[in-house]
Order: structure tokens, then sequence, then C-alpha cells
């Protein structure tokens, strides 16, 4: 899309240790990304989440992540310190989560919260850092910004929680925002809504975007390019115009089975995998 | 909405604070009162049940039987039962529990100059137990399976199985006899102790409200080694649990987020993780400190400490049964109160539960 490349990914590898014996929960992930909007397709357990946690280096402790190349611009983020990690979490690279319910602090206000991403990085007081989340509040549409940021988490619906973990996570100006199954837990008429406020910042602000999801359609209409991954494994790179042109018949598969306006009202295809699809 | 001002919202919000999830100050006031009730009932009927006779235990075993019944009556245990009831609960209302056939002064008298010597030692182990045990525990969390986590769970394991009487006589024999840091048993020096003016019981208190300051240096130094003792076992406790909160907490999803924001871990952990563990550690913490206000019957012994504890004991094995009986509502009491008090920290702690 662009000539400047931000992050480069190459030979990514995830694996767990568990009483079961080892988990490869992501086994070779490369992918180059510019500033654009790159989206991560596959079921629950293909690798998508933890390639995400891995680019910001949260993954749980009994994991461990090798990967040939891990370059966010001018850092190498194969072995950052804590200290280098918190200056890349937040302020440059940051990430959105799946359920506002769970993702954030119940027992304080959401304006502290966003005030606290905000002066993590930036040496401020608490007027100006008011000031910044009340605006921020107003960038996702918030229509009461003063009284949402007063309240606890628990006493705003689901998809306005959402748009404060958007204004959260977007406060300290990162350059790359991951979008981890962002509105896979909210209604289906507010994930629009939310998928539009979260596009507009996107572009606005220039930032570049992973957008993981099980939804390819909501991939393909918000992004540029589309990576499917299948047993922590990229089966297939495709940019979202070219959907249907794809190859691969996990891909296929998958398209096979969203059900279309115009066509005919047969039973939809099932999915029938193929072992050698695990072998990237 | 937004035009509410701000005292307006400020009364609002303390008003949610009284009225519980569902219910007002009134549910909370009825339910005190009957659970009182209950209370009451409960401990009177144990009075009658018990094997011992309070007439012979006032007259003793040789007197006429002209005496025996003319006190029986005195006492009115000729009463049908739920008479005595009722004259019972009226005399508990009007703070009348009896005379104490042991010190020969009403019980309530006795207890009010029992109980703050136990209000006293419970209150500092707690504190002591608080301050110590919430940081060892979040400590073992943080570093689950590796060293600090085993040194906390043998040093917690040593303070639930070393019985406290060895703990409180080895205690007593290095700190008092031999390194002489901390004074011996007792509440201070019996050179001291007719100079304090019992103004609230508590002799820090008291000492200090004397302008006294080496009197409330000698008190300090007579409290510390019992009340560390009884923090030993609340401290175990309140580090056990806290750990197991604290685990729980870290592995949840705002606990990532705070770590996406790129806070440090101190910060997730003191501010994030704990402000959500204080919810439930509260219930723990107001449940130990009510277990330490029944008085430690061991503990006072051994440091002859007049405490709640001690008197109903010794009240007991002397079948002084209104002395036993008032101890019981005064326990039962302070559970009640405590409880009232943990509900509406929790409140205080927890926004979710102030609607």
């Amino acid at each position: 899309m662009t000539s400047e490349t931000l992050l480069t990914v190459k030979n990514l590898a995830v694996s767990f240790t568990t009483s079961k014996g080892p988990i490869n929960a992501v086994r070779g992930v490369s992918f180059d990304l510019g500033r654009e909007r790159l989206g991560i397709v596959g079921e629950s357990g293909s690798g998508k989440s933890q390639t995400g946690r891995a680019i910001l280096g949260l993954t749980a402790s009994n994991g461990t992540i090798t990967a040939d190349e891990m370059q966010f611009r001018d850092v190498d983020l194969r072995n950052l310190s804590p200290r280098q990690w918190r200056k890349v979490r937040g302020a440059r690279i940051s990430m959105i989560m799946q359920d506002p319910k769970y993702s954030l602090n119940p027992v304080m206000t959401i304006g502290d919260q966003i005030i606290e991403a905000y002066r993590e990085h930036h040496k401020v007081g608490t007027k100006e850092a008011t000031h910044r989340a009340i605006e921020m509040l107003e960038a996702v549409k918030i229509r009461d910004p003063q009284r949402v940021f007063k309240s606890y988490p628990h006493e705003v619906s689901g998809g306005m929680g959402q748009r404060v973990m958007i204004a959260m996570m977007l406060i300290p100006d990162p350059e790359l925002l991951i979008a981890d199954e962002p509105t896979s837990a909210l209604d289906v008429t507010v994930q629009l809504q939310v998928m539009a406020i979260l596009d507009d910042l996107v572009r606005e602000r220039g930032m570049a975007l992973i957008f993981i999801s099980h939804d390819l359609h909501l991939v393909s209409s918000f992004c540029d390019r589309v990576l499917v991954m299948y047993q922590g494994h990229v089966v297939e790179e495709i940019r979202a115009s070219e959907l249907d042109l794809a190859k691969h018949p996990y891909t296929r598969g998958l398209l096979n089975c969203l059900p279309k306006m115009d066509g005919n009202h047969d039973d939809l295809p099932v999915l029938q995998r193929q072992a050698s699809w695990a072998e990237g | 909405m937004s035009t509410v001002t701000p005292a307006k919202r400020g009364g609002r919000k303390r008003a949610r604070l009284l009225s519980g999830p569902g219910g007002s100050i009134l549910r909370v006031v009825s339910s005190v009162i009957i659970t009182f009730f209950g209370l009451l009932l409960v401990t009177f009927l144990i009075g009658r049940i018990l094997p011992i006779d309070p007439v012979i235990a006032a007259v003793g075993d040789h007197a006429s039987e002209a005496i025996y019944n003319r006190v029986r009556e005195e006492m009115g245990l000729n009463l049908p039962l739920w008479k005595q009831f009722f004259v019972y609960v009226n005399n508990v209302l009007h703070g009348d529990f009896g005379k104490s056939i042991l010190t020969s002064q009403p019980v309530l008298n006795d207890i009010a100059r029992v109980f703050p010597a136990t209000l006293e030692l419970a209150t500092l182990g707690t504190i002591i137990g608080v301050i110590l045990g919430v940081p060892t525990g979040v400590l073992a969390a943080v570093h689950k399976g590796k060293w600090p986590d085993h040194l906390v769970r043998i040093f917690g394991l040593v303070g639930y199985s070393v019985p406290i009487f060895w703990l409180g006589l080895m205690g007593l024999l290095v700190f008092y006899m031999k390194l002489d840091w901390v004074a011996g048993p007792g509440r201070v020096d019996a050179f001291y102790a007719d100079f304090i003016e019992p103004t609230t019981g508590l002799m820090l208190v008291d000492t200090l409200l004397d302008g006294d300051i080496d009197l409330f240096w000698n008190a300090v130094s007579h409290i510390i080694l019992p009340a560390s003792l009884l923090a030993y076992f609340s401290l175990a406790y309140i580090a056990r649990m806290t750990r197991s909160f604290m685990l729980e907490q870290l592995s949840q999803e705002y606990i990532l987020a705070a770590r996406v924001k790129g806070l440090s871990e101190f910060r997730i952990i003191w501010r994030h993780a704990l402000g959500n563990v204080m919810v439930p550690l509260v219930t723990v913490i107001a449940l130990s400190y009510a277990n330490l206000l029944e008085g430690s019957v061991l503990t006072e012994t051994i440091f002859a400490w007049p405490g709640l504890g001690l008197y109903i004991t010794n009240s007991l094995l002397n079948a002084d049964m209104n002395a036993v009986l008032g101890g019981t509502v005064v326990v039962g009491a302070v559970f009640i109160g405590v409880n009232m008090l943990s509900d509406l920290l929790y409140r205080l702690l927890d926004p979710r539960a102030r609607r």
C-alpha cells in the first residue's frame, strides 16, 4: 500500500508448555505491514489472537515467542526489557480487546482509566489530561462525555464500553492499533457503529490497523489486505477487494459458507477440512 | 442529565451508599433488630438448658430448702419459661444483665471493664495483621511458585499449626526474659496501674489523654507482644486469602488491558488488582477481627490480660451464668456490628454494590 514499512514479522512462532505437553499456537507467521489496514481471519484456536499479543510482548508467562525478525520501525521487538516494552505499549502500539465488560477495571471510573492511559506517556497535569480525555470521549461519539467520564464501567452499555475502550487505547496516539475481535461481544446493530467510529479514527490519525476477527465479511469490508490463518499458519494472503479470487481451499470453503442475497437457497455447504492445510 | 450540579451528585451518592442493593436503611435496621432478638433467644435457651443450677451457684449446696426456694423465687425461676424470657429481654434492653456471682458487680460494669482490654488487643492485632498480611499475600501471588511464595506458605503454616500458648510462652521467654525488648504480662507495669484514669478503658488512649508519654510507652511495650502474636494468626489467614484473591484478579482481562496501556507492574498490582482484591478481602478481615474481639482465652491467660475471653471462661468455670450470658450477648452484638461495618465498606469499595 505504501512504501513505508511499519512492522516486519518473519517466521513468528508462539508455543505454550502445558501439563499435557507443548502447544504450538502460532507456527511460522510472516508478514509486512505498512500504514494500512490488515485483517487477520481465522477460526478460534487458529493463532490469530496470539499473533496480536506476541507483537505486544503480552504472551502468557508459560508461552515462548521466537521469530527470525520482529521489527517495529526502529525497535526490535524480540528482546526488549520490561522498561523498553512500557515505552512501546500504549504509546506506539496499542490493542483493543473483545469484551469491555471484562477489559475495563470495574472499580475505577472510566475517566480515571482514560487519564491514566494518557498520563503514562505524557507528562501533563490532571486538568490537562481530563480535558484531553473528555475530547477523546467526544471523538468516539459519546453524547454525554461529562457523565460517562464520571461513570463506572458497569453503568454503561456494551457498545458504549467499547467506545470507551477505543478512546482509552487511542488517547496516547499510537502508530499501530491491534483490534482483537473488537465487536464480537456486541449486538449486531451496535457492531457497525463501533466499527465505523474505529475506522474513522484510524483514517484520521493515519494509524496502521491489525484487525483480528473470525468474521470474514466484516474484515473484508474494513481492511485493505487479509491474512487467513489456519492452525497457526497463514494459509493465504489476499487483497480484500480480490477475496472472491481466493485460491486456498480453506478460504474458498469459508466463503462458500456465507449466505448470499441473490444466490440460490439450498443448504449452505459444510467446510470439509483436509489435514494438509495444517502443514503450511 | 448533564445539568445535575456537583452538590446534588454527591448527595445522591451518599444516599445510595446508605441504601443497600434493593433495600433501605430501614431494612438494615430491622435485620439487625431481628438478628439481635434471635441472639437473645438462643443465649437465653442455652442458659436454661445448661445443667447448672443458678440457685445452687448463688446459695451454695448447704443451704436449707426454704432459702433455696426463696432465692429461686427471687430469681424468677418459678415463672413459666416464656415469662422468664420476657423478663430477660426487658432487663437486657435496660442494660441489666444481672449481677455476677463471682465479682458481685453488675455484669454490665464487669464487661465495660474487660471489653476495652480485648478491644485494644484485637484492634492492634488486626492492624498489624492487615499491614503485614496483605503485602505478604500480594508478594506470594506475584511470585507464585517461586521462593517468596514458598516462604510465605511455610510462614503461614507455622501460624496455623503451632499452638498459641507455646508461641506465647516462647515469645515471653525470648523477648521479655532473654532480650528484654518488651515488658511482661499485664497491661502496664503493676507500679503504674493505679495512676491511670480509665476514661475509655483503652490504655493506649487513656495514657495519651492523661498526657503521660512514659506511661504510654510502658503500655505499648506490654501490648506489643500479645498483639503481634494475635496478628500472626490473622496474618497467616489474611495473607493466604489475599494470595488467592490476587491470583484470580491477575488473570482478568482488565489486567491485560492495563499492561497494553504501558503501565508499570507496580501500578497494575497495587492500584488495579488490589483495588479489586480489597472488595472480597474486607469481609475476610472483618471476620478475622470479630474472631479476635471474642477474646482469645489462651493469649489472655498467658499474658495476664484482663479481657473478655478470660472473663467469660472464668465465669463459666464458676457457674456464673449471668456473666456468661452477658458476655455471650456482647460477643454476638460485636459480630453484628462488625458485619454491618464490613457491609458498608464493601459498598464503599465496590461501585457495583452501590446501586
